[in-house]
């Protein structure tokens, strides 16, 4: 059925004339004049709050100032965004909102790059007139990966809104009431012991220091100052598609060889390709689906490179468990060859080697704590993980100058990967990975298509099916949790069969992870226009690339051949497979 | 705000969720939120069920907390945001003597300010708190309607009339020995 044309509402704003649908709110119609009126509670993909009164304005005939963002527009409304009063207004609010902020600006991690320093610059708040008391909380650092800091909240509630209604976990919510207001998860207890699934979603949209990472650049330094250890890195398939916009490229401008460059200089002994992990997944991935698929089960098998997503199965849907994927991600997979295969060839023992992560992602730290992932001597495969934030900060902290590098390459054994390695960074890549596999095995012979574009899915979910040879696939993609909730709730009531489920925690997959860089000027986090500028580098590196089946990546072959023997035997398992477990406190989903 | 979440979703682990609710909350409440359950706006009994809650246990406790999250499949950040911002619902158990502090106009002319100094240097303990030995809560009243009285205290039913601040001692230590007494004829189990 065709969607009603909604009727056409004329406005006046600022003495101009304009044309909105029904239903747009006064800021949306500024917006469309090519007025953007200051926000900070506001944020365009999620409920709206209403809270923060930064974004008011006149409108003719109603006494005082309105929030814009929640006043949809009437008939003949004339709306003043601006005058000595209402700048007056917003700058009060600010100055109010500032008031018991640290403002510790120089010595906070968000400088440069905070939404209420940027806003109390843009308002002209040049002096602070009503400076009381200030907030005196303690800082919850129990996470490995996520640190909150109620001090430097604002109570704009965006955390909690991302948290509960994109992430469908509602670990946040205000406690107390008054100046004592706090956000945090039940109880005020720490993050450690929440429902918490450090997705690290709370840090992409918090305009403060309210949450952030538990940085790891300390050890990483460290590490690379210490002569007695062999410093390696690898680096996530996103990492590449994102990391140029901490240094002034356009959303979607693929930066490889530079970033290979830089941490060639930052002083990595090796440079690793995580995507080679990504296609080992794959082989390993397909192999067991296969399995699955020939000795009854459990089908569908659910992807498991996500660590946000295996932490929201372990603790809000338990009894799906079996049906994840019992391979390693990517990352784990990577560091422990790093730590096994790479290390006999080297002839260097384990222990000398330190393996830093560069994820997208504030749930790897946690995966890489796992009792899972370490070695046989109790020491994790992964010593660190920094987030592609905190390496565009290492990079900028040395000096290098990143847009004058050169490009670099990736270093033998662990480099070379194919374009379906690349794709894992997106949205429905670990999927169309998975075919192009699934097609080589089931039909026995080289696709003849290599891209499934129907399961690219940015939007967040994607219901579909798949011809492969004699098979009709029944597939799901979804990314953001609620999305990934109304798959897992049709596999659990067994309304639905399906084959196989790619899960990722963050919308748009890792190219939106919790770690990726705070967006550029003209976007915000979660804009669709900027996971999808994202997803096509990754896209146009794969489809740039000889080399797209992981299948066909001669490094994995050798790696097979001398190494692993064969996908799936008791040797791959032992170093590629893992387990989940149960977790509490246990989820309302 | 958009909540994102129904009543109706299913938990694997209902009869574990069941189970230990009866525990923690008792067969009675359990069944007042079934029967919260099956109204057409489950979570707007949220509150309703707090104040059962509190009215039975005379507090809110993480756990009572967490067994109504799980029972009414509530997220518990919601349901413990919910019970911190209502001044009615006390979130730690109260002291078996509730001493309310009159602090409307008159008894603070007479002096209930003084009252209040010298009961918080006796007892330990600001208003809204607890003795650790779990014997005296300290609250503080707008008014309680005996201004002729004032400066006025109650304790728990009783009311104190005209008290001056040496009265204080006297009177938390009547309170202290009652409750010896009673733990002392009441048979151990």
């Amino acid at each position: 059925m065709m969607a009603k044309r909604p009727k056409q509402i004329s406005v006046t704003i600022d003495d101009t004339p304009v044309k909105v649908p029904e239903g747009t709110t006064i800021m949306q119609a500024a917006e469309k004049i090519g007025i953007r009126i200051p926000r900070l509670c506001y944020h365009p993909d999620l409920s709206l709050a209403g809270a923060c009164r930064v974004c008011v304005v006149e409108v003719e005939g109603l006494p005082g100032y309105v929030a814009s963002c929640s006043l949809p527009v009437w008939e003949g409304m004339v709306i003043r965004t601006n005058s000595p009063e209402i700048r007056q207004a917003r700058r009060d609010i600010v100055e109010l909102i500032l008031d018991n902020h640290p403002m510790d600006c120089q010595t906070c991690e968000r400088d440069g790059n905070c939404e209420l320093q940027n806003l109390a610059y843009s308002l002209g708040v040049r002096e602070r007139l009503f400076a009381g008391r200030r907030k005196e909380f303690p800082i919850d650092d129990s996470s490995v990966a996520v640190v909150r800091n109620p001090n430097k909240c604002i109570l704009c509630g965006r955390c909690i809104r991302v948290c509960a209604e994109i992430q469908g976990v509602y670990n946040l919510s205000q406690h107390g009431r008054g100046f004592t207001t706090v956000v945090g998860p039940a109880h005020l207890a720490n993050m450690d012991d929440s429902v918490c699934i450090q997705c690290g979603q709370c840090i992409n949209v918090c305009p403060t220091a309210a949450f952030l990472e538990k940085s790891s650049t300390d050890i990483v330094w460290e590490a690379l100052a210490n002569p007695d250890l062999h410093v390696v890195v690898q680096t996530a398939p996103s990492i590449r598609a994102a990391i140029g916009e901490g240094f002034g490229y356009p959303p979607g401008t693929p930066c490889t060889g530079k970033m290979i460059t830089a941490l060639r200089l930052l002083g990595f002994d090796a440079v690793f390709d995580t995507d080679l992990g990504a296609d080992l997944t794959i082989v390993e991935e397909a192999h067991e689906f296969l399995t699955r698929l020939e000795s009854g089960g459990p089908l569908p098998m659910i992807t498991s490179c996500s660590p946000g997503w295996i932490n929201f199965l372990e603790k809000f849907y338990p009894e799906l468990i079996p049906h994840a994927s019992t391979c390693k991600s990517p990352m784990s997979m990577l560091s422990t060859l790093a730590k096994t295969y790479y290390a006999e060839r080297k002839g260097i023992p384990p222990e000398k080697i330190f393996m830093v992560a560069v994820m997208p992602c504030v749930a790897k730290k946690f995966e890489a704590q796992r009792p899972e992932h370490r070695m046989p001597n109790g020491r994790p495969y992964t010593d660190a993980v920094l987030t592609t934030r905190e390496l565009i900060w290492m990079i900028k902290c040395y000096g290098i100058d990143f847009t004058k590098l050169p490009d670099g390459e990736f270093d033998a054994p662990l480099g070379i990967a194919s374009g379906a390695g690349d794709i894992f960074g997106t949205t429905g890549g670990v999927m169309e990975a998975t075919l192009r596999a699934a097609a080589r095995i089931l039909t026995g012979k080289k696709p003849d298509r290599l891209e499934f574009t129907e399961v690219r899915a940015v939007e967040g979910l994607r219901d579909t099916y798949v011809a492969i040879g004699e098979r009709n696939l029944h597939v799901a993609v979804a990314n953001g949790l609620n999305n990934a909730k109304e798959i897992l709730n049709k596999v659990v009531s067994g309304e639905d069969h399906y084959d196989i489920i790619e899960v990722m925690a963050c919308p748009g997959g890792c190219i939106g992870g919790g770690g990726q860089p705070y967006p550029p000027e003209g976007y915000h986090i979660l804009d669709p226009a900027l996971l999808r500028k994202r997803a096509s580098a990754l896209y146009a590196i794969d489809s740039a690339k000889q080399l797209r089946e992981s299948y066909e990546n001669p490094a994995l072959e050798e790696l097979y051949e001398t190494y692993l023997g064969s996908p799936g035997s008791t040797r791959a398992h032992q170093l590629l497979h893992t387990s989940y477990r149960p977790r509490l406190p246990r989820g309302i989903r | 705000m958009n909540t994102h979440h129904t009543c109706t979703s299913t938990t694997d682990n209902w009869p574990e969720v069941k189970a230990v609710s009866e525990r923690i909350l008792g067969e009675d409440l359990v069944q007042f939120i079934e029967e919260c359950r099956k109204s057409p706006e489950p979570h707007s009994q949220l509150i309703a069920v707090l104040h059962r809650v509190q009215a039975k246990f005379g507090y809110l406790g993480a756990s009572h907390l967490d067994a109504v999250a799980q029972l009414m499949q509530i997220p518990a950040a919601k349901v413990s945001g919910v019970a911190s911002f209502y001044h009615y619902f006390r979130l730690q158990p109260r002291g078996k003597f509730i001493i309310n502090l009159c602090l409307g106009t008159a008894c603070y002319v007479k002096g209930a300010d003084r009252l209040a100094e010298k009961l918080k240097d006796e007892l330990g303990i600001h208003f809204g708190e607890t003795t650790s030995d779990g014997l005296f809560t300290l609250e503080g009243a707008r008014c309680l309607g005996a201004c002729s009285l004032a400066p006025v205290l109650t304790i728990n039913d009783e009311m104190h009339g005209t008290v001056t601040p040496d009265q204080i001692p006297i009177i938390l230590d009547r309170y202290i020995k009652r409750a010896r007494e009673e733990t002392q004829t009441s048979p151990q189990t």
